[in-house]
């Protein structure tokens, strides 16, 4: 009986003293923290990604509160909704952002782009990148090894086998821009979703002159500035033998598409031309 | 026997051209000449397209300090000048000459005879070597000059002639002593008189004790003062700097620093040949020797080369392509580098062109590391390969750094011991390359 | 050339070593232990080994097939390795139902549960051991008296091992020193005969498939340990040669505490660890409840690995020394 009723009283002391050093201690390094960043993560998609620039939800949360007006803070994630609503519970006014998607500016699949050697190192973009050139002629195309596909946290980005090439997934796509920091040639950009989802980029990054360029792939940028000519609003320009597509001045007319030698630029989500669905019809 | 003392690897030396003759290749129809080598700033052309130009004659300008002049291997027209395919796997700018004869330029002495006496003062010494637009020839291609020109307040106090050659296969440095043992004596000894130093130790390994014998040889018969040869015990990497100036001096250059922190200065000796030709002969860097070898070549040999020569000229007059290739590799087994295609001219530092047939060359499927601690006890920094290799796969640049990785010297002993197969050195090369990157820009903005 | 050229980073040759050949390595330095064990516990060893070796590569192909749905790699040697040094851990006439239980603990748990070869912080074999003897304790420590050319297997006459001896004082009964070294003694069936460890020693170093540091350093701490305790009160504590010779430690720091992936990677690191399972042992030993204490330090030393490689760097190239 005398054992348990000592062993009692010495558990009941331990415990008494922990309560006090940890009530002190408590005390002592209490951080005051801002209780509307926790309401503010509440609302963001915890996802955790860094494509704000931030490190986590958390730290974009507390960066929100702090900032004077949410003009240049935007999570990728969760878009405008998501803004809207960190906005109403900080009583500060949201900026109209853009969606924006990634896409992918190299076609260079293993059809149109012939292998000319086979590299047999790691399999790491990054890795082959500093080594050389790639296995095929161009030095500035998709070396498909997936350093995108790896860095992409929403399931939005697969390299096709097939091509050789990755895809983005429209829908999936938060345009975080993970993948584009984990390119090594800087083939994905950010571009705006455009009405309908519908762009219009040159999907090519080679700066080789037109026949070395077209030589190595056959639906390489050739720089022949044909696009150039044809656009009425001056949104094309042609810098180290490659064109460039302005997203904020393209109108989507398509006329550099149909002009375009190559095929290196590329259109999405449009309807089949008249001509092309007049002839289908005809046959 | 000397050797380094931490880690280290034996490969299988290969040798297969060692004691060959060495060859002159026939001069090509054109030679790309690159202007940008791997070290330092690019060169700036001074000749434009279309113009004449005579076997030495300089071509590129040094674009600063640590860069090197680039000069004429052969005579003729200046076809164009644009980017062209290197061993690096990508274009630099180049100049390609169209060959037109073999004329040289009046200056350059062209005998045979050898010019022991040299009365020039330092300063005029690394002046020539610099106009001469000689570099590194063991790989690294570090301007010759930069390193006789020690900081203020720092004194050399022993010259080391890098005459291992480490790298299995290769035999270029190898034949040169033997063909030019004499030139190379006078070498070293300009080279010690525009550091001011008295001793020179000339590093050799010993599965080259005809080498050794023959420079112990001719500094007793020919009194040259102040140089001796040591011989060392076979380990790769011996050639690398830091391992050759433990192994000679037992002195370590500490982490970051250069060797002339302990007093030593190390060159080449295919350099220091070139430097003789430079200083005595008036000729600047406009050849090399380089060793064609491999398991099924047809003639492994040593080839006297125009740089600028395609690779794929050099190769022919070996036997061509063997049949069972599956990797070329331009340098040694070790640290050169594997080319798409021999359709790129030969550098300052192409040592070599080292064929390997489908079994040898392709990589085997990694498995899990199972920890055996033989990639620490190869490393001849003192790393853990394993660790660096691991923390590079997953992107932690501050424990990279806290791990030394910039100390890497990319030997490749890791990779090449790792009973998992595992390729260490892809993903450490990849991890130093990041936060070297990181830790300057950290130094820019102090 | 029809294939396409290979491009990768340097090195473009390896030096030819392989997982495979350092497992078969140690599993050719266990010969002689194992023909001694043959030879002394005859059928008994025979059954439990071939049992243990099987059990243990079934078990991995089941998992890894199974449960994990990747390609085996029993090929590799790793679980034959650790099926025979599970069976050298264990008495000779142990049925094979308990054999098997211990296999499956040294796989299932000690291996595969923490991703197969490479990420396991335990050796398996020595799981597998512990498990067996915290769950069987009487089928563990009733060990057959060696005889030569023995038929029997669980009708093997029993006896006690020179460690029980040594537990109850009574040092007039230890076996005679040559006994010790040839094997003639009760035990486990791989860990009798000192001079078949040594054999396998010797040729493990000459392979450079182990270094030196982690059993001389575990054999040099018990050595010094045992040999202050015994000159402190030869009366109490045995000589530090019988410790030496007796009970699992020359397997154990041999072949146990060797393991690659459960030990440090650094030569320093590997000292440390092999004085931290030197010291336990004989704590176990002289003042535990367990006559024998190797497995329980490996294990205790296992768990400190990771610590010891965070703390105990190589000496790195060109470091300037502390004392200067």
């Amino acid at each position: 009986m005398n054992v348990i009723v000592i062993s009692l009283i010495t558990l009941g002391v331990i415990g008494a003293l922990a309560a006090v050093i940890l009530y002190f201690v408590a005390k002592k390094f209490y951080v005051y923290e801002d209780p509307r960043v926790d309401e503010v993560e509440a609302v963001l998609p915890g996802a955790n990604c860094g494509g704000c620039g931030y490190p986590g939800c958390h730290g974009f949360a507390d960066a929100c509160v702090k900032a004077d007006d949410l003009g240049k803070m935007l999570c990728p994630v969760g878009g405008a909704p998501t803004m809207e609503k960190v906005g109403a519970i900080l009583g500060k006014t949201v900026a109209a952002a853009e969606p924006t998607v990634a896409v992918v500016r190299c076609n260079g699949t293993c059809e149109h782009r012939p292998r000319t050697n086979e590299y047999d190192g790691v399999k790491s973009c990054a890795i082959a990148h500093s080594l050389y050139g790639g296995e095929t002629g161009c030095a500035f195309g998709c070396l498909g090894l997936g350093d995108c596909e790896a860095a992409c946290q929403f399931d939005a980005l697969h390299i096709n086998p097939e091509t050789g090439i990755p895809e983005i997934d429209e829908e999936k796509c938060t345009s975080c821009g993970a993948c584009v920091k984990a390119c090594p040639r800087q083939l994905i950009e950010l571009r705006k979703k455009g009405p309908k989802s519908r762009r219009i980029y040159v999907a090519c990054r080679n700066k080789d002159k037109g026949a070395v360029a077209r030589k190595a792939c056959e639906v390489a940028c050739i720089g022949c500035s044909k696009c150039v000519k044809v656009c009425a609003f001056e949104a094309i320009t042609v810098t180290d033998n490659l064109a460039y597509i302005d997203p904020q001045k393209c109108r989507l007319c398509r006329k550099c598409v149909a002009e375009c030698p190559t095929g290196a630029i590329t259109e999405v989500n449009f309807p089949p031309r008249k001509e092309a669905v007049e002839a289908a019809s005809a046959e | 026997m000397k050797t380094f003392k931490i880690g280290g690897v034996h490969p299988a030396e290969n040798k297969f051209s060692a004691g060959k003759r060495i060859i002159d290749t026939p001069l090509p129809k054109q030679v790309i000449i690159p202007l940008a080598a791997y070290i330092g700033a690019p060169s700036v052309p001074v000749v434009a397209k279309g113009d004449q130009v005579k076997v030495g004659q300089l071509v590129g300008k040094a674009g600063g300090y640590v860069s090197s002049n680039v000069h004429s291997s052969v005579s003729g027209k200046v076809a164009k000048i644009e980017p062209a395919l290197d061993a690096s796997g990508y274009k630099r700018m180049s100049m390609f000459i169209d060959v037109e004869g073999d004329e040289w330029l009046d200056t350059i002495d062209r005998t045979p005879d050898v010019v022991r006496e040299c009365k020039l003062t330092p300063e005029e010494i690394v002046k020539k070597i610099a106009d001469a637009g000689i570099v590194g020839l063991g790989g690294a291609t570090f301007p010759a000059h930069v390193k006789l020109t020690p900081p203020p307040g720092k004194k050399a106090e022993v010259l080391i002639i890098n005459a291992v050659e480490c790298e299995p296969y290769l035999t270029c440095d190898h034949q040169l002593m033997l063909e030019h043992s004499e030139e190379i004596l006078v070498g070293v000894t300009i080279l010690m008189k525009a550091l001011q130093v008295n001793r020179a130790v000339i590093g050799i390994e010993n599965n080259k004790s005809d080498a050794i014998e023959l420079m112990q040889r001719q500094i007793r018969v020919l009194s040259f003062q102040g140089i001796e040869v040591q011989p060392l015990k076979v380990k790769y990497p011996q050639g690398g700097e830091k391992q050759l100036i433990d192994a000679i001096t037992g002195r370590q250059v500490p982490s970051g620093a250069l060797p002339i922190e302990v007093g030593a200065v190390v060159q080449n000796v295919a350099t220091t040949f070139a430097i003789y030709e430079a200083v005595q002969k008036n000729k600047p860097l406009i050849d090399r020797i380089v060793t064609i070898t491999g398991k099924s070549m047809l003639n492994p040999g040593n080839y006297r080369v125009r740089l600028g020569t395609p690779l794929k000229n050099v190769v022919e007059q070996a036997g061509g392509i063997p049949a069972d290739t599956g990797k070329i590799v331009a340098g040694g087994p070790m640290m050169g580098r594997a080319v798409a295609s021999l359709d790129i001219p030969t550098a300052k530092g192409s040592a070599g062109v080292l064929f390997l047939n489908e079994k040898e060359a392709r990589r085997h499927a990694p498995s899990n590391c199972i920890r055996c601690a033989k990639c620490v006890s190869a490393c001849p920094m003192g790393l853990e390969p394993f660790l660096l290799a691991r923390l590079a796969d997953r992107h932690m640049w501050d424990e990279l750094e806290a791990n030394r990785v910039y100390d890497c010297i990319e030997c490749g002993s890791c990779s090449y011991t790792c009973p998992a197969y595992r390729p260490l050195l892809d993903n450490i090369r990849y991890g130093k390359a990041t936060v070297m990157g990181i830790m300057r820009a950290r130094n820019a903005k102090k | 050339m029809e294939n396409k050229l290979l491009v990768s980073p340097s090195p473009h040759v390896h030096g030819g070593d392989s997982v495979s050949k350092n497992m078969y390595g140690v599993i050719i330095a266990l010969i002689p232990a194992y023909l001694t064990a043959l030879y002394f516990f005859g059928v008994g060893a025979f059954v439990v080994s071939v049992t243990s070796v099987l059990s243990c590569v079934l078990f991995e192909y089941l998992i890894q097939r199974f449960l994990l749905k990747t390609t085996p790699t029993i090929g590799d040697g790793s679980a034959v390795l650790t099926g025979l040094l599970l069976s050298f851990n264990l008495p000779s006439n142990l049925p094979v139902w308990i054999v098997v239980i211990g296999a499956l603990v040294a796989i299932g748990i000690g291996k595969m549960s923490f991703g197969g070869l490479g990420n396991n912080p335990f050796n398996p074999a020595l799981v597998g051991r512990v498990f067996l003897l915290i769950s069987f304790p009487v089928q563990m420590t009733t060990w057959p008296r060696p005889l030569a050319f023995n038929t029997h297997y669980l009708d093997a006459e029993t006896g006690a091992t020179p460690l029980s001896f040594l537990k109850g004082g009574a040092f007039e009964q230890l076996p005679a020193q040559m006994d010790l070294l040839l094997g003639n003694i009760g035990g486990s069936l791989g860990e009798v005969s000192a001079i078949a460890l040594l054999i396998g020693l010797v040729y493990l170093l000459a392979r450079k498939i182990i270094t030196w540091h982690i059993p001389v350093s575990i054999l040099a701490t018990v050595f010094v340990f045992t040999a202050i305790l015994h000159a402190a009160n030869p009366e109490v504590y045995a000589s530090p040669l019988v410790h030496l010779l007796t009970g699992g430690l020359l397997l154990g720091a041999i072949f146990m505490a060797t393991d690659y992936v459960t030990s440090p990677m650094s030569h320093l690191g590997m000292i440390v660890y092999g004085i931290g399972i030197g010291i336990i042992t004989v704590v176990i030993r002289v003042f535990g409840a367990y006559p024998e204490g190797v497995s329980f330090a490996i294990l205790i030393m296992n768990a400190f690995t990771p610590l010891i490689n965070t703390y105990i760097k190589p000496k790195r190239f060109g470091e300037k020394k502390k004392a200067n």
